[in-house]
């Protein structure tokens, strides 16, 4: 394993070009604030997709309270820059701590309840959150949240989404990411081994709620104006359905989930019943065709056929 | 001083009394064999000697590299201490490669944060590399490194077992217990299974229990036995001796012998 490999240093590379490209062209208006704004929804998408796979993919903790992180993320942020005019780079740290720190908190009771009973759960915490946004007037109640300053632009979002994917990358490729794995595939073999089944289900948990709630301040500073309906239950599922369809454990799949789903999303903006018939077609489509997802599983990380050094 | 110090030992589920009032002393490099009728409470005893269940009353003491007794044994720490196990139906991590498999073995072995993890400071590189090069070598000495690569759940029967074994080792345990290694092997793989337990504990320097109902390898390997019928420990000693004992001999065939 050596610092960086030869394909590593590649992805490095285009990355940064990429980037110059698409920052020159938006100096330039080739890229016109639309598409810009399709940019930052697919980079936002993929952090909320990464990290929810951190959770539920690579942890196999099944959790449909993810917008309720975004949303801590997106208040906190909304409160640091508008109402106290704090810089965007400490609010968006803030907001991703924010959110980890519900996230260790509904983890700790929670993490122990199985499949169904931790889905419940975690549903039932995202309603209360949003139901708790809803009715605390400092931060506009039903009516939203005003006039959050604009400081979400491409660069942010840029350097957060591939900030996010290489955090979680390193993550599950070490041994706290494999203990992780482990918990997944069998926890009372994993604890045997010697994984604290509870203190990793916790920790992945917290970690995809920071990440969510670095998302949540990407889109509140984005969009000017946040309400507690944008991060209801149907923005959880939104997110789940982008790691399925992408595949769960695989990091690739969660990020090209995230740009094909957010494009084929913002064609149907206009006719949003449509939109959710064909979500489900798409998903009965991959569960019939590729019940592991796009980018099928392992292709990015453990148990892939061939390592390379990482 | 004992290994291992079980002391009046009982586990019930309800009404049945799985474990009842056992106790036994195993000493440091034996090979123990734990023999007994299904349902006699073998693996329930192995459960509680692993901190999967804790025990109605009685004590277990290990004397390992500290002391350790009843209420230390959290499955996640036993590890830690030494102690290491395999399982009646195999539970390895299905969809994980050999190599991941066993890498999880050397879990408590590791040591560098999270922080080093997700910025691969130094340590990581040291500690992975480190931990990458011992799998090698342990799926090596096990026979299993050309299946590297492959999922676990591909693996044929006996390799699975071995596996088990191999991520057992990892944790670079002084005890091992294996709960019915040879269980679906054929009498080959029997046979390359006595010979790698015998190996092993030499190898690496182990106390190894085994729950078994192959009594070729029993009789083969282990220096004492002990048998347990409906939740009692009814008899122990060496192979001839067991084999002798009028109880067990009983509790097999169920009826008086004269
Ligand atoms: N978790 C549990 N809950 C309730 N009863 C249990 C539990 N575990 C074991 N038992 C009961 O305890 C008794 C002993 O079971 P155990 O699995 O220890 O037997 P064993 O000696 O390992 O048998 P086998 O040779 O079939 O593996 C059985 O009657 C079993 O039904
Ligand atoms: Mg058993």
């Amino acid at each position: 394993m050596k610092r960086l490999s030869r394909k590593q240093i590649m992805i490095i590379i285009g990355l940064l070009a990429f980037y110059a490209v698409t920052n020159f062209m938006i100096n330039k208006n080739i890229i016109d604030s639309y598409l810009q704004l399709n940019m930052i929804v697919i980079g936002i998408n993929i952090i909320l997709a990464v990290s929810l796979n951190l959770i539920t993919g690579f942890t196999g903790q099944f959790s449909l309270g993810h917008a309720a992180f975004m949303s801590i993320g997106a208040y906190t942020s909304a409160i640091l820059t508008a109402n106290f005019g704090q810089p965007f780079i400490l609010s968006i740290v803030l907001s991703g701590a924010a959110a980890a720190i519900a996230g260790i908190l509904i983890g700790v009771p929670t993490l122990r309840l199985k499949g169904d009973y931790l889905a419940i759960a975690t549903l039932g915490f995202g309603e209360i959150v949003r139901i708790l946004a809803l009715n605390i007037d400092y931060i506009g109640g039903a009516i939203g949240f005003n006039d959050i300053p604009q400081y979400t632009n491409w660069t942010w979002t840029f350097i957060l989404t591939a900030a996010t994917i290489v955090l979680i990358y390193n993550f599950i490729n070490s041994y706290h990411g494999r203990a992780c794995a482990a918990i997944r595939e069998d926890e009372i073999a994993a604890e045997i081994m010697g994984v604290n089944a509870t203190y990793y289900k916790v920790l992945a948990f917290a970690m995809g709620a920071f990440f969510a709630g670095i998302a949540g301040a990407l889109y509140a500073n984005y969009f000017y104006f946040i309400k507690p309906d944008s991060f209801g239950f149907m923005k959880s599922i939104d997110i789940l359905v982008i790691v399925v369809f992408g595949g769960m454990k695989s990091i690739a799949g969660s990020i090209v989930g995230a740009i094909v789903l957010t494009i084929i999303s913002s064609f149907l903006q206009g006719i949003p019943e449509l939109r959710m018939i064909i979500y489900s077609l798409i998903l009965f489509g991959i569960m019939i065709y590729r019940p592991t997802g796009l980018i099928g599983d392992d292709k990015f990380i453990i148990g892939k056929k061939k390592r390379r050094s990482i | 001083m004992p290994v291992l110090k079980v002391n009046n030992l009982t586990k019930t589920f309800g009404g049945i009394s799985a474990v009842t009032d056992v106790s036994l002393d195993i000493e440091a490099g034996e090979i123990i064999g734990i023999i007994g009728p299904n349902g006699a409470g073998k693996t329930t005893f192995f459960n509680l000697l692993t901190g999967l269940y804790s025990p109605n009353s009685g004590d277990i003491i290990y004397n390992l590299d500290s002391k350790i007794t009843t209420h230390d044994l959290k499955p996640h720490k036993i590890t830690h201490y030494g102690i290491s196990r395999t399982f009646q139906n195999i539970r390895l991590f299905q969809n994980m490669s050999v190599m991941d498999n066993v890498l999880i073995g050397f879990h408590s072995e590791l040591k560098y944060g999270v922080f080093c993890a997700l910025f691969r400071l130094p340590s990581y590189f040291k500690s992975e590399n480190e931990i990458y090069k011992k799998t090698d070598r342990l799926l090596d000495r096990l026979n299993l490194l050309d299946k590297k690569y492959e999922l676990a759940k591909n693996l044929p029967y006996g390799d699975q077992r071995k596996l088990e074994i191999a991520r057992a080792l990892a944790a670079n345990p002084k005890i091992l217990l294996l709960d019915e290694p040879a269980a679906g092997m054929n009498p080959r793989e029997t046979r390359e299974l006595m010979n790698l337990i015998k190996w092993i504990k030499d190898e690496f320097r182990l106390t190894v229990i085994l729950i078994e109902h192959d009594m070729s390898l029993v009789m083969n390997i282990c220096e004492r036995i002990f048998v347990f019928d409906y939740g009692n420990l009814i008899a122990s000693g060496t192979p001839e001796e067991v084999q002798q004992n009028k109880k067990v001999v009983k509790a097999y065939l169920g009826e008086e012998v004269e």
